[in-house]
């Protein structure tokens, strides 16, 4: 809310609200939602790319949203992102060597012939050719432009990384190249993901662990594969009823979900999902439920799945 | 490396220049201007200040293509060395406006908050002032001359250029190659500068383009109020200012430099709206 002599109405949206996870070096943690659930403000949020307006994001022991500016830009060096859009995440005037080298030439990692063998060798390492290096992103592909931006996150050996939707915006066949891309170099380096993506069976590929986002609550996690044997909360398993089956004598019914995601800025009582819910009750309309451990390692946010 | 692109990227623009026949002429009268100018000792057929009482108020003929004025100078020579003037003042007003216009947008659209509300308003103030009059009212305090007039242009030029800019800016910085830049822990300067900035300099270059149309023609208002550009150097301003006084018998005062002016802003009118359209590379 803003006040002042030249004041403008403006209404404050709970993008993402009450939200709270871990992840584990060397781990991925898949965070999947439909669109406009908060997954990527939840993303930027972490990496204070968005100031969020209360909470605590612990990196190594550091809270990320107490550092002064000078202190976060040193921490940067440590935590990254991925973009989704390989078209509008790379500046259009800067070749694709100068990109990846300014996030080392920032850090004062390297400099002069070094930093450009560096930046070569980080090129090689994501499946570019180091004679790309003077090239104009214009000149590259989607998925090779998706590489510049991973070489650019990874440049600096950050200890986390967001991926926002990384391949949701390429071509089918390129999206396992790069995904495969992210795997590989979390096995290099051993870094930690926080990858967020609609997309169930790239979550499902790439996840150690998995969480579901609606509204900008999480309203399960689980460990992948017990999520996808045993989703608990309803929003969960329509999720995951609308994944297709490799094997066409499985029948499954597909739960299909009514009406649209509420407006975040006049979010429904109690829980949030039973204005969707197939499975709602009066109390689910009074009660906000908590997110719970109802078994080892897995949570859930709902009030009918906390009984059985 | 920048070259490269640059070279690419001009390559289109100038194509695009070349298929537009408007942008040609406009050039054309744009280039011919810088030409005139540059080299007036060498163009000018008489020294523009010589008076000949011989050839008072004469008639454009083989000797004086665009006749003489009421000392017998040489018009045509006049107008050349006038065209020095014109030049001169489009570039530095306009310089001065882009250049504060910049800072102030850059700043503005970058910081949002307080520094933009601040910014914005002090903007919006400028703006109810009328231009010209506020000119006229500096340099009436001032001494009229010509360094004095084209700050005074520029410094009451800028507003629409930092609001440009400001827009420029507000929607780059939404775009991830510049969240990216804070991602990897760029410093405000750096991203302002070497991120935002390169891409949002296109509608500058057109604001600015128009822009010296208008400056020409400012600076020939003021030097015609008599307050601009003092005698004896000659500008279009002023030899129009002398021909008022002899407009029903010598005719050739008034209209020739008249048609310079119209020319020239013509020709950067034209140039800049060719600009305008080779510069969106969104057409494609």
């Amino acid at each position: 809310m803003r006040a002042g002599f030249f004041s403008r109405p403006s209404g404050a949206i709970r993008a993402v609200d009450d939200v709270s996870f871990s992840v584990a070096p060397g781990e991925t943690l898949g965070l999947v939602g439909e669109s406009g659930c908060g997954k990527t403000t939840l993303g930027r949020a972490v990496l204070r790319l968005v100031e969020p307006s209360a909470g605590e994001v612990m990196l190594d022991g550091h809270n990320i949203l107490a550092l002064k500016k000078e202190e976060l830009r040193a921490a940067r060096k440590r935590m990254q992102i991925i973009f989704q859009d390989p078209w509008s995440s790379l500046n259009p005037r800067m070749t694709a060597g100068r990109i990846i080298a300014e996030p080392l030439q920032i850090h004062g990692v390297a400099k002069g012939k070094e930093l450009w063998e560096r930046v070569a060798e980080l090129m090689a390492q994501v499946g570019l050719r180091p004679e790309q290096m003077r090239r104009y992103p214009h000149e590259f592909s989607g998925g090779q432009r998706q590489r510049i931006g991973i070489a650019r996150a990874v440049a600096l050996n950050p200890s986390f990384i967001v991926a926002d939707e990384p391949v949701s915006a390429l071509d089918v066949s390129v999206q396992a190249q790069v995904l495969n891309l992210l795997m590989d170099l979390k096995e290099k380096f051993g870094m930690a993901y926080l990858f967020i993506s609609h997309d169930l069976s790239v979550i499902r590929h790439i996840s150690d662990r998995v969480a579901v986002m609606y509204l900008g609550k999480i309203v399960e996690e689980a460990p992948r594969d017990e999520l996808f044997k045993n989703p608990l909360h309803p929003y969960t398993r329509a999720l995951l009823s609308a994944l297709p089956v490799p094997d066409p004598q499985t029948r499954r019914k597909t739960i299909m979900l009514s009406g649209d995601l509420p407006s975040p800025a006049n979010p429904p009582p109690g829980c949030y999902f039973h204005t969707r819910c197939p499975l709602k009750e009066t109390r689910c309309m009074e009660h906000i439920p908590q997110l719970k451990t109802v078994s080892n390692g897995h949570k859930v946010a709902c009030l009918l799945a906390e009984e059985r | 490396m920048a070259a490269e692109k640059q070279k690419t990227l001009l390559a289109i623009v100038l194509r695009r220049l070349a298929r537009n026949s408007f942008a040609l002429w406009g050039g054309a009268a744009v280039l011919g201007l810088f030409a005139v100018a540059v080299l007036a000792p060498l163009v000018a057929p008489y020294d523009p200040s010589v008076v000949d009482t011989n050839v008072i108020l004469e008639a454009p003929s083989a000797h004086h293509w665009l006749g003489t004025d009421e000392l017998g100078r040489d018009v045509l020579s006049r107008m050349v060395y006038g065209a020095r003037i014109s030049l001169m003042v489009g570039f530095v007003s306009i310089g001065i406006a882009t250049l504060i216009g910049v800072i102030v947008g850059a700043l503005s659209g970058y910081y949002g908050g307080w520094v933009d509300e601040l910014m914005m308003r002090f903007v919006d103030i400028m703006l109810t002032f009328p231009t010209f009059f506020l000119i006229l009212a500096v340099i009436a305090i001032l001494e009229p001359d010509i360094m004095n007039v084209m700050i005074v242009i520029g410094i009451t030029g800028w507003m629409g250029v930092a609001r440009l800019v400001r827009a420029e800016f507000l929607s780059l910085k939404q775009r991830d190659f510049v969240v990216a830049a804070r991602a990897i822990g760029q410093s405000d300067a750096k991203i302002i500068f070497k991120h935002i900035l390169p891409n949002a300099m296109a509608p500058v270059l057109v604001s600015a383009t128009l822009g010296v149309a208008g400056a020409i023609l400012t600076e020939s208002a003021l030097s015609f109020l008599g307050i601009g550009v003092q005698p004896p150097t000659p500008s279009w301003g002023s030899i129009l200012t002398e021909g008022k006084n002899y407009i029903e018998f010598a005719w050739w005062l008034s209209l020739f430099p008249g048609l310079a002016i119209l020319i020239t802003v013509l020709g950067y009118n034209l140039l800049g709206e060719a600009l305008r359209d080779a510069l969106d590379i969104r057409l494609n």
